[in-house]
């Protein structure tokens, strides 16, 4: 039995708003407390403790965060240095930097300032999602109480000058693409760019730039204060650390939880959601990452753990770790379906394989949700996903492919069905909670 | 840019290639065809189509070669060279892929597609698809765009390459074209929906690889398998771009850009393209007579007994004034008649320019259009480069935005698509330059090399001797005449004109210049008056001298003529031009010449035996061989001197002495799409003319 996180070992100890969100209660739970003395440690020391921590990105790639920091170029040119904080969270299901900015803001300001110091950047941009309105005025909220209280800003206490700017975005799903961010930030059309070069070369107006999910940043300060070995104490090795899942769909208590990485699927539905809607057994698939990663059926689920490695060992991903449960009353094809339509919804169209597969393949699934179509067609649309997949600018192609190829590995038989049924005349799909 | 090779292994051959190539660069160094759509050698790479990915050994993913650097490319563990595939399965697999993607949504209409038999999407789906479509859903209809006379629109077709949005914004400089939506509804638009109002819109139709962007005036007009292409020199404008004319019977069908580097690389205007159906309107077939007030036909005989009776009179009573789109060899014909005859008042600068009789560097546009590319700072003065020569001023755009050309003007403050720095609207301010201390000229001083643009606005004055000479001055002044480098530049804007001065086609001792021409023919000085395609002034000025029009379009000219003889257009005759950097050219005979219309040349040989005084040629070659014996340049076709003979050309000589005027430098296009006899008979010019004058006319308004 894994051991769950204890409430002392908690980062976000206000994830649920039952404290005082502003810089006064943020300080009495611990924030801005030493940063001084980390920053006095140095560079090298900040990113050789990040790197000791075993933190991998949490936006959704897992890339090593301390490592993402020691691509910046190690002296100053003659072009500023930049941090970016990706707070455009759209992907479905999502919903962790939400809370963090909601109720525990001042943990990002902190990391922002101690993630720009670490990469000599004097300015800082905190992209926010268009739909985040709320959340854009707790931070510029928190931001201002900041730079009053001259943690930040020109002359703060801590000496490194250091400015953060709040961007409200527009509401573009791509907009959350690293690069398509950087576009979005400059004014243009929220477009990926090709890669290389890499944002660490030329990233924000061609300057060296590094972009960090929220969580990645926020938890920067505790990993520095407690020490990498206490934050990669949690987890298994390479999947270190604790990590707020969002659980949603068929539980019977959605909701927002810190555990600790690599805990069992089934003992995070069970031990903080109360359980899946009708039991366990009533469970039909598990959506672990966030809309874009590849479900997974039950059996799967029995005993997979929440990390990047187990989760890519069953093909699918840790992604944002935004846990979508379906039990058994769930038209499986018409959700892979509707979440096909968002990505055709979202691509950005600007290279052939997105701009024209994601539509061709929300077509086809929503023809196969009704069974119109003809078996063949499951093969040509795995192929068509493959097509898709791998062949992009970005990222956004693979995450409209996952989720189809998803659906056909692990249930093909109910497309299946679904077009015997609908040739022989019967209803298509009978939800398990009508039977 | 370094130029260090790399070792690297494509299809199995180890081959060396300079490490800032792309992928796409390096294969096609060793002959490997990568298809692709949206990456075109003169735009920013976009990367968008993924036609063109590559395999890349050790990469989980197929890359985009066009996007891609040799540098970037990662060897093996041991040290190994990188290793790139273009031929492998995967490569096989993601261009069937991305191939079947383009034309899920592109309609089946092939076969009523102007694009059809030169589109890349046929070629490359033949080459590169699959053989079926497995798309079993509706296509997508696209509504189509208005883009004013010259492109029309179909764009269901479009494959969102973006070329054209990157040309308008890089290239043509004026951002009306952009991609609007997203996803599979994202759309090439005009926003407005209106004309382009760039003066190159017509190249996005060359650079369209499908049938979503075609020539409007040429729409289903003909199929290219059908045409007869003919590799001819532009006379639109003096820069001399290289064209394709592409003809059917006795038609010119449609004009295209030929690739030359050191010319028009491969843009030409709008003028150039679109000019074609004014070959066919108003053009003179036969000779023409007026009588009783009104012209009437008559033929060859009685017209050149007419023009022999008058041109045999005194010859200091004859005045010649030649056109702006005259070939050398009809004005080498004309000029040994009228020689002969003892003309002395003959002018081949209509506009009243005041260039010609001293050196050669003195009427060139020396540091040539290529050189445009090496000069680090540039003032032009009264020339509007955009409406005189949009190659050239394309030319100046990128150098402004890729090589930090620094750009001052003096003349007309007009948008020229790029920044520049306004010093004035006088020739005055012109005259006090040198002595500044501060501001431009200190920019032009620390050049290493400067250009100075002299157009005909300043020159085509009566102070235009004056104003040439201060602009030699200036040129002397910044040093930017030297050995290696002649900074010293004349932008023409008649494609005849380097020539005409070439040949001394210029009054003689005592003659009379056009400007003298005109006066001495309204006074009644003068018998007779022959206009060599002249055009471009005002004909009212002639009075009744007895005019005899040799030219091929019923214009001005034509119309205030007593006599007119049909000669050839520049698609029907074999023929020399000399550009404005005095590169000579030969333009090739794409159709015959209309009706009983005859070369220019064979006319003035005709008449030269009426007139008892033959000429010693009885073809063009025999021709060209006096031309050539009597002015070497014409034999060396297609070479710009450039700075040759830099260092003995002293600007500082050039014009005259004296003082300048108070007026402000005009501009001397007022109209691009009218400027001469051919342009004024298109209709397409006049649509073009009215409907780009209509969307900047509240533009102009406001800034009064």
């Amino acid at each position: 039995m894994t051991q769950l996180l204890q409430d002392k070992d908690r980062i976000f100890t206000n994830l649920y708003g039952h404290h005082d969100w502003t810089l006064e209660g943020a300080k009495e739970r611990g924030s801005w407390n030493g940063t001084k003395e980390i920053l006095e440690m140095g560079r090298g020391w900040i990113i050789d403790q990040m790197k000791a921590s075993g933190l991998r990105g949490r936006g959704g790639a897992g890339f090593p965060t301390g490592l993402k920091w020691s691509f910046m170029p190690r002296e100053v040119g003659n072009r500023p240095h930049y941090l970016v904080v990706n707070a455009d969270e759209s992907e479905p299901g999502t919903c962790k930097d939400r809370e963090i900015m909601r109720h525990d803001p001042q943990h990002l300001i902190e990391g922002c300032l101690i993630a720009s110091f670490a990469m000599q950047a004097h300015k800082c941009y905190i992209y926010l999602r268009g739909e985040y309105v709320l959340e854009r005025e707790r931070m510029e909220a928190a931001v201002k109480q900041a730079y009053e209280a001259k943690l930040i800003g020109p002359d703060n206490i801590h000496g490194w000058d250091f400015d953060v700017y709040i961007h409200h975005g527009a509401g573009a799903y791509i907009c959350g693409e690293e690069t398509a961010l950087l576009e979005s930030l400059e004014g243009k059309k929220g477009q990926p760019r090709m890669k290389p070069p890499f944002p660490a070369g030329a990233g924000l107006y061609g300057c060296p730039t590094t972009v960090n999910n929220v969580e990645s940043i926020a938890v920067a300060p505790t990993i520095l204060r407690r020490g990498a070995d206490w934050f990669a104490s949690f987890g298994r090795p390479n999947n270190t650390g604790t990590k707020v899942f969002s659980i949603s769909g068929h539980v019977n208590a959605p909701c927002n939880v810190e555990e600790v990485m690599s805990i069992p699927l089934k003992t995070l539905i069970e031990t903080h959601c109360g359980g899946v809607r009708g039991g366990w057994d009533n469970l039909k698939a598990v959506i672990p990452g966030g809309s874009s990663v590849p479900l997974l059926p039950k059996e799967i689920c029995d005993d997979v753990l929440m990390d990047f490695d187990a989760l890519r060992e069953h093909r699918s991903g840790l992604g944002t770790a935004a846990v979508i449960v379906m039990d058994k009353s769930t038209d499986v094809v018409k959700a892979i379906a509707r979440i096909s339509y968002f990505y055709k919804h979202e691509s950005c169209g600007q290279c052939t394989p997105c701009r024209e597969g994601t539509g061709w393949m929300w077509r086809v699934l929503e023809r196969m949700a009704r069974g119109e179509a003809d078996t063949s067609e499951i093969d040509d649309l795995l192929d068509v996903a493959g097509q898709v997949e791998g062949h992009t600018i970005c990222a956004l192609g693979d995450a409209a492919a996952w989720p189809v190829q998803g659906l056909i590995r692990h249930f093909r038989h109910e497309i299946e069905e679904r077009i015997a049924n609908y040739r022989a005349g019967k209803p298509v799909f009978v939800s398990a909670a009508a039977e | 840019m370094s130029d260090n090779l790399r070792t690297i292994v494509i299809d199995g051959h180890e081959v060396s290639i300079p490490d800032h190539y792309t992928l796409l660069q390096a294969a096609e160094e060793v002959g490997k065809e990568i298809p692709r759509f949206c990456y075109h050698e003169r735009l920013s790479v976009a990367g968008n189509c993924r036609m063109c990915l590559v395999e890349l050994v050790g990469a989980p993913k197929p890359v985009a070669s066009c996007a891609f650097l040799v540098r970037d490319m990662r060897g093996g563990p041991n040290g190994e060279p990188p290793v790139m595939n273009t031929l492998s399965p995967m490569v096989k697999k993601a261009r069937e892929g991305v191939m079947e993607f383009l034309l899920i949504n592109h309609p089946l209409d092939c076969p009523i597609c102007d694009q059809g038999g030169e589109c890349d999407l046929q070629d490359q789906s033949l080459a590169y698809g699959r053989t079926g479509s497995r798309f079993a859903e509706n296509k997508r209809a696209v509504e189509d765009k208005y883009m004013g006379p010259l492109v029309k629109t179909e764009m269901t077709r479009c494959i969102q390459c973006t070329r054209c949005v990157r040309f308008a914004t890089e290239i043509a400089g004026v951002s009306e074209l952009g991609a609007a939506g997203r996803g599979e509804d994202m759309e090439i638009t005009t926003y407005l929906e209106q004309t382009l109002t760039s003066e190159l819109s017509g190249n996005v139709i060359d650079l369209c690889p499908v049938g979503a962007l075609t020539s409007k005036p040429y729409a289903f007009n003909a199929r290219p398998w059908e045409l007869t292409k003919t590799e001819t020199i532009d006379v639109m404008d003096a820069a001399g771009s290289n064209i394709r004319v592409d003809s059917r019977g006795g038609a010119v069908l449609r004009i295209m850009p030929r690739i030359h580097e050191g010319v028009n690389q491969e843009w030409i205007s709008d003028k150039t393209r679109f000019i074609w159906d004014g070959l066919g309107r108003q053009r003179l077939d036969r000779p023409y007579i007026r009588r009783e007030g009104k012209l009437a036909p008559a033929s060859w005989d009685e017209a050149l007994g007419l023009a022999a009776d008058r041109l045999g009179g005194d010859p200091s009573k004859i005045g010649v004034i030649a056109g702006d789109l005259n070939d050398a060899e009809g004005l080498k014909a004309a000029k040994d008649l009228f020689d002969s005859l003892g003309v002395k008042s003959l002018d081949c600068r209509q506009d009243g320019s005041k260039l010609g009789g001293g050196p050669r560097q003195g009427y060139l546009f020396n540091s040539t259009i290529a050189g445009i590319d090496e000069a680090d700072a540039l003032i032009i003065i009264g020339a509007n480069p955009r409406t005189e020569a949009p190659v050239i001023n394309q030319r100046i755009r990128q150098a402004w935005l890729h090589n930090n050309l620094q750009v001052a003007l003096i003349g007309e403050a007009v948008d020229l698509t790029y920044g520049y720095e306004h010093l004035g609207i006088h020739a005055s301010d012109l005259e006090g330059l040198p002595r500044k201390r501060s501001g431009f000229i200190k920019t032009l001083k620390d050049a290493k090399k400067p250009m100075i643009i002299v157009g005909q606005a300043a020159l085509a004055r009566e102070d235009g001797a004056q104003i040439l000479r201060l602009a030699g001055k200036l040129a002397k002044a910044v040093g930017a005449v030297g050995e290696g480098w002649n900074g010293f530049n004349i932008l023409h804007t008649a494609a005849s004109r380097v020539a005409g001065l070439d040949l001394g086609f210029i009054p003689g001792a005592e003659g009379l210049d056009t400007p003298g021409i005109l006066a001495a023919a309204g006074q009644g000085e003068l018998d007779t008056v022959v206009l060599l395609g002249a055009d471009e002034f005002d004909t009212t000025h002639l009075g009744d001298v007895f005019t005899i029009y040799v030219g091929s379009h019923g214009d001005q000219g034509a119309h205030a003529a007593d006599l007119v003889l049909p000669s050839a257009a520049y698609t029907e005759k074999n023929g020399i031009y000399i550009n404005t950097e005095g590169r000579a050219q030969l333009a090739e005979r794409a159709v015959f010449p209309k009706g009983e219309a005859k070369e220019d040349w064979a006319i003035f040989r005709a008449l030269s035996a009426r007139l008892g005084r033959t000429l010693p040629y009885d073809d063009l070659n025999a021709l060209r061989a006096k031309l050539i014996e009597a002015h070497t340049v014409f034999g060396q076709i297609d070479h710009a001197p450039g700075a040759e003979g830099a260092a003995d050309f002293d600007p500082a000589e050039l014009g005259a002495d004296g003082d300048v005027l108070d007026a402000p430098i005009a501009l001397s296009v007022s109209d691009f799409y009218l400027t001469n006899p051919i342009a004024r008979a298109s209709k397409t010019m006049a649509q073009c003319s009215s409907e780009v004058a209509a969307i900047l006319k509240p533009h102009v308004q406001a800034a009064e």
